[in-house]
Parts: C-alpha cells; structure tokens; sequence
C-alpha cells in the first residue's frame, strides 16, 4: 500500500499529483469491495456469526471523505463499520478477525462486527444502536473545539437513522457551538426494509439541518471525485465555521445485513444501480479515460488487493479463540 | 390443534385481539410490509390493512409516545421495540410516562398498551442487541411484565396483555424464535401474574424465564438420570404481578431454590424471587437459595465467550448437583 500511504501522508490530499488521489482512491474502494465479498463468503461457510452489514456500492463515500481528512481528526459511524475502518487506513486483518470472533481481532472478540474501534487511527466505532453515535460525533466535535486542535469530526449516519430525535438535539447543539463536524448522510435508500419515502416526510435529507442554519449539500455518493470535492469544502466550513451536513446519494447492494434476503425491492432495481452508477467502474473508466492508468497498472492493484484481503482472511481463520479470561478483562479498569 | 413456531405465535395472539376489538392497533419498525425482523408479524398487514398496521421511522420516542397518546385516548395499542436493547432509547416513556399516567391523573388516564420487543442473547448479536431487560422493566410500579417461553403461551399471554387495563410489558426471547409447540385452535386468552409448574420434582425448585426455561427443563432431565435427583421446574412466566403462591408452594414442596437467569447477576429478577422467599418461606427451606445467572459483564460477540456467559445446562446442572450432593 505504498501509495496510499504516500498521499496520506502528505496530510492534506488537495496537494498531492491528481493521479494518484485517484489511483490511491481505485485501491481503497476496492480493497473494501475485495474485503466485504470475503467477508459474506465467511459468513456463508460459518465462519463469522452474528450480524455482518456489507459496505458493497458505498465504498465512494467512506474513501472519499477520508482524503479530505487530516491525522487527529475522528471518524464515528454505526454497524456498517468495516468500510470505513479500512479507509482509515486499519488493518484488514484485525477487522476481519474481530468479524470471526478471534484474540487477534481488534476487540478481542468481544465487540464483534458492529462495535470495533482504534483511537489511534481516529476510528470511535463501531455503534449498533442507530442514531447514537451523531451525538457522540458531535461530542469528538465540542473537544477539538474545546482543545482548539483544529480537527474535525467526520460523523456518519445512514438515511434511516435520520429520523431520530437525538440527531437534532445535536445538530442545533452542534450549531449553538459552532463544532467542527461534518454530517455524512449516507442516503443508501433503505434502513432494513424501508425505503426513504415510506420513513420521512422530507426526503431531501441534506435540507435537514436547515432549521438549525447548518448548511447542507447533496453529493452524488457513488462518484469519488465528487465525494471528496464536496468533502474538502465541507471540511473547510467545519474547521472555521461550524458545523455542516453532506448528503450523500448511494446505494448499498446486498441485505441489510447477511441475514437479509431483500426482498423489498426488484432485482432490476440493483442491476440497474450496479450497471450503471457503480462507484468502482465508475473510477476505473475515469482513470483509462484520462490516461492515468492501463489494463496493466489497473491489475497491478487488484492483485495486491486480493491478496491483502486472502491474508485477512486466513488469519482471521487461523487466529487463536479468545482467551476465556478476556470476558472480565475493560469492564472497568480494573477487574 | 396445530403445530406453530413462536415466531407465529406472535403473529397469530396479535391476530386474535385484533381481530376482536377494533380499537387495538399494532406500529413499530418494519413490522407491516416486511412482516418484522424476526418475522414475527407476517401477514398482520395483510389481513388488518395499512391503518391498523404501521411501519414506523426509527423513531422509538415518536413510537411509545404516540402509542400512549392513542391508548390515553381509547386505543389499545401494540408497539413493537424490535430489540429489547432499544428500550433505553426511549426510556422516558418506559420510565417516566407510561407507567405513572393512571396513578398522577387520580385514574383520569388509562394506558391500556402492550410493548414487545425480542430479548436475549446466544445468536452472536454482541453488547448492544442481546441483552435480557427484565429489570428495566420491573422496577417501575405501574407497569406489568411477562416473558413467555411456549407458543401457546405467547398466544395466551398476548390477548391478557392485550385486554389489560394497564401497560403490558411483553419481552419475547429472541433464540426462541424458531421454536415450536402444540397450540390448540379457537381462542386463547391466558391469565397474567400466573406462573406454571413444568415438570413436577420433590429434591429442588429451579425457576426460570424465558429461554432459560428449556434449559432447566433439560437440566431436570439430566438431573434425574445422571444423579437421581429430582427437580421441579417452574416457568415463572410473568414477572409484574407475581404469582408467588405456586413458586412458595413449590419451595415448601423441595426445600431448595434455583434460579436460572439469562440478565446479569446485580438486581435480576431472581434476587427479587429469592428476597420473597427469604421473607415467607425461610423455614420451609434446607439449604441457601441459589441463582444461576449470567456474571455482571456486557455480552461478547465472540460464539465461544458468549457461550460461556449464559448459563448452560451443564452450569445449570453442575451447581446443582453440588448443592445437593455436598
Ligand atoms: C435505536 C435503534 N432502533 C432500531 C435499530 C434496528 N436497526 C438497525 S439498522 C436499522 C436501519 C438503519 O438504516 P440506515 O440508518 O438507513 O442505515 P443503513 O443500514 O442503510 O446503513 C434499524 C432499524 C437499531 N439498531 N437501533
Ligand atoms: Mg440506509
């Protein structure tokens, strides 16, 4: 992953060479594809238990956002969690193993798909009650005011999640204290089995800040290049001004969760998503377009991809069960 | 007669009520089109229409609060909090509202309400989506609180929760699901505050909920094989009332006591069975009373940890055995 390190490193991804934002944008999105296919293939063979939410046809947003993002600032979303964790740069490998329940995953077998985290890649979790983490994000927000350390809270949730009262508890909080936060509506169209129209009255989400003076912006979630535009001025406001909301326009391809058969909408609906606005393709195509990568290059990456994500796998397979003793262990400090 | 999973059950005892009284009205997320989560509604929507049968937002504050606002004003409604876990987003409801309405108003306000949600734990689903919240709904005066662990007693225990004059709390075990049994055909409408004695035993009494019912049903089995010792089982069933005459006359019966609890040890609902016992039955007893239960710790994702949290009938088995044997 030498360049994507390269062009994070740089910090702030505005001045690194076009071509490789976009080709370190190529890797990431489809490191996350890669890695969510492998996960609903463990799923499938037993290997992983519980809940399991693929990111599959979001992978613009969560990769997007994060090359606006500078080391410090923070990262907050719900169970649909993988996706970004891997766009914020942690290894596949501890996610996965958290996924098949081992020592070596990143909560030790204990949080489980939903609840990972790493303070020190900037990733707070990883929350399984929807809606609960807007107001936590909003919380990352008032300490970097409060510390005056000029980040930014990157808070996630979904189109479903929109509905609750506490989002606008934060946002008019958020406003009244002028937070740097960024509020990332994933508007993927559905939360389980209802779609947005059958669950808001205003289905213009990113107008729901309005009454609060957040300003709010709808991106198309499935192009990058947009997504991480809107993300860069949405950054900016954030850090010198407040508050503000995107919403992003995506669609998430499989179930709810592994357990979901979907059956609320037609197949022809997904196809239609997947043939024509899939964010993949849709980069890749930029990229040949523009003469920024050929067949060659473009291989390179996939196989360095897949075999980053075989690796997880195999050692999420492998790893070692969770030592009994660990069930007592972070309750408090002490046991 | 017919053969019915849990699941059903739930969708069959709303059916019954509904079917009876107009005035009572199911919402809650994705309980209508997509026929619940746990697809434990199939078919409501269908047969009572898009007016008695709501998918909601993911709103559980609207939810509870609009489902007391109808029952205040003559509806009967039945909410549905999907994960048991999710009451604590809406706890002013549960905590504040609800239950205090008659009470404050001087019997002016009724809240003739049912709120069901899935509880427990053994399907992976981690800290946040598996807990047993028996206690959440216990301490506060006003409201009712029943588990069922049988079909047929989901059935049952529905339209008593449904017909009830006061608020029903109604906590179906999500590993339970599946689950089948006997349920007679025609109406069913059981009692509230009624406990039910399984499987009858002289040496101990082990009381359980829920899905912890089964495996004290399967520990009896063992215990009577393996040790000789013979165990009376009693589903407690209901929590809020209590139907304390059965379990004290099983205690006068056996002379010991355990409890088999999914929740976390510190203030379930056992330690408030043993306290009634301890109260008036302490000289019918021949040894201390003893609870089962889950160590006070969230719930692991991991299958191997979360098998060794909730009690198994091998614990259940054990400790007992020790107790009688010792
Ligand atoms: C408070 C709460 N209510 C309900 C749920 C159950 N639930 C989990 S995900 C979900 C749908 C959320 O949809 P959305 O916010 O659109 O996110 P998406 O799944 O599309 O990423 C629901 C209802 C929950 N986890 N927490
Ligand atoms: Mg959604």
């Amino acid at each position: 992953m030498a360049r994507q390190t390269q062009a994070r490193k740089n910090g702030a991804a505005k001045t690194a060479p076009r071509n490789d934002i976009l080709l370190d944008a190529y890797r990431d999105m489809l490191m996350i594809r890669r890695f969510e296919e492998r996960a609903g293939q463990l799923y499938g063979m037993g290997l992983i238990g519980g809940f399991c939410h693929l990111y599959i046809g979001q992978e613009a947003i969560a990769v997007g956002m994060q090359q606006a993002a500078r080391p410090g600032d923070q990262i907050i979303t719900a169970y649909r969690d993988h996706g970004h964790m891997l766009a914020a740069g942690i290894d596949p490998k501890v996610v996965m193993a958290e996924l098949t329940g081992r020592s070596a995953g990143i909560s030790r077998g204990k949080g489980g798909s939903m609840h990972m985290f790493s303070v020190e890649k900037g990733f707070f979790g990883g929350h399984g009650i929807v809606g609960a983490q807007v107001s936590l994000g909003t919380g990352l927000g008032f300490s970097n005011k409060y510390n005056d350390n000029g980040n930014v809270s990157f808070t996630y949730c979904g189109d479903g999640a929109i509905n609750q009262g506490q989002v606008y508890e934060s946002f008019n909080m958020a406003e009244l204290w002028k937070l740097p936060v960024v509020y990332v509506i994933e508007n993927n169209q559905y939360a389980m089995g209802t779609s947005v129209e059958r669950s808001s009255s205003e289905v213009e989400l990113y107008k729901r800040g309005l009454s609060f003076n957040i300003p709010g912006e709808q991106v198309d979630g499935m192009d990058v290049v947009a997504v991480r535009e809107a993300a860069i001025k949405a950054v900016e406001h954030a850090r010198t001004k407040g508050p503000i909301i995107l919403e992003m326009k995506t669609y998430r391809y499989r179930g709810h969760s592994m357990s979901d058969p979907a059956k609320y909408r037609s197949r022809d609906e997904v196809d239609e998503v997947r043939t024509k606005r899939d964010p993949i393709d849709h980069l890749k195509a930029l990229l040949e377009k523009e003469g920024m990568a050929d067949e060659a290059s473009l291989k390179e990456i996939d196989t360095e991809v897949k075999r980053i994500v075989a690796e997880a796998a195999e050692f999420a397979r492998t790893a070692p069960e969770p030592d009994p003793a660990e069930l007592y262990t972070d309750v408090y400090l002490e046991a | 007669m017919a053969e019915l999973t849990y699941r059903d059950a739930v969708a069959r005892g709303i059916a019954q009520e509904m079917a009876r009284d107009e005035d009572v009205v199911f919402l809650g997320e994705d309980i209508a089109k997509a026929g619940g989560v746990f697809k434990a509604t199939v078919g409501l929507l269908e047969q009572f229409g898009p007016l008695r049968v709501r998918d909601t937002p993911i709103s559980e504050q609207a939810i509870l609060g609009a489902a007391m606002g109808a029952a205040m004003t003559g509806l009967k409604p039945i909410a549905e909090i999907m994960f048991a876990d999710f009451l604590a987003v809406c706890y002013d409801y549960v905590a504040n509202e609800i239950p205090k309405a008659r009470y404050m108003t001087n019997g002016q306000v009724k809240c003739p309400l049912v709120i069901r949600f899935g509880g427990g734990g053994g399907l992976r689903f981690g800290a946040q989506h598996s807990q047993c919240v028996e206690n959440w709904c216990m301490q506060f005066p006003g409201l009712k609180v029943v588990s069922p662990s049988s079909p047929v007693d989901v059935v049952g225990l529905m339209a008593a929760a449904v017909r009830d004059p006061d608020p029903v709390m109604f906590m179906e075990h999500k590993g339970l699901y599946a689950t089948k049994g006997e349920v007679p055909d025609g109406e069913i409408v059981d009692t509230l505050g009624t406990a039910k004695i399984l499987r009858q035993g002289t040496d101990c009494t082990i009381i359980a909920l829920g899905m912890m019912v089964h495996r004290a049903l399967a520990a009896a089995e063992r215990l009577a094989a393996e040790f000789g010792i013979s165990a009376e089982v009693v589903d407690v069933r209901s929590l809020v009332p209590i139907d304390t005459q059965t379990i004290l006359g099983s205690v006068a019966k056996t002379g010991r006591v355990f409890t088999v609890e999914e929740n976390p040890r510190v203030l379930g609902w056992g330690a408030e069975i043993v306290s009634i016992i301890a109260d008036e039955a302490f000289y019918d007893l021949d040894g201390p009373p003893i609870r089962i239960t889950s160590p006070h710790i969230p719930l692991p994702a991991a299958d191997l940890l979360e098998d060794m949290v909730i009690p198994s009938v091998d614990r259940v088995v054990e400790t007992i055995r020790r107790a009688l044997t010792s």
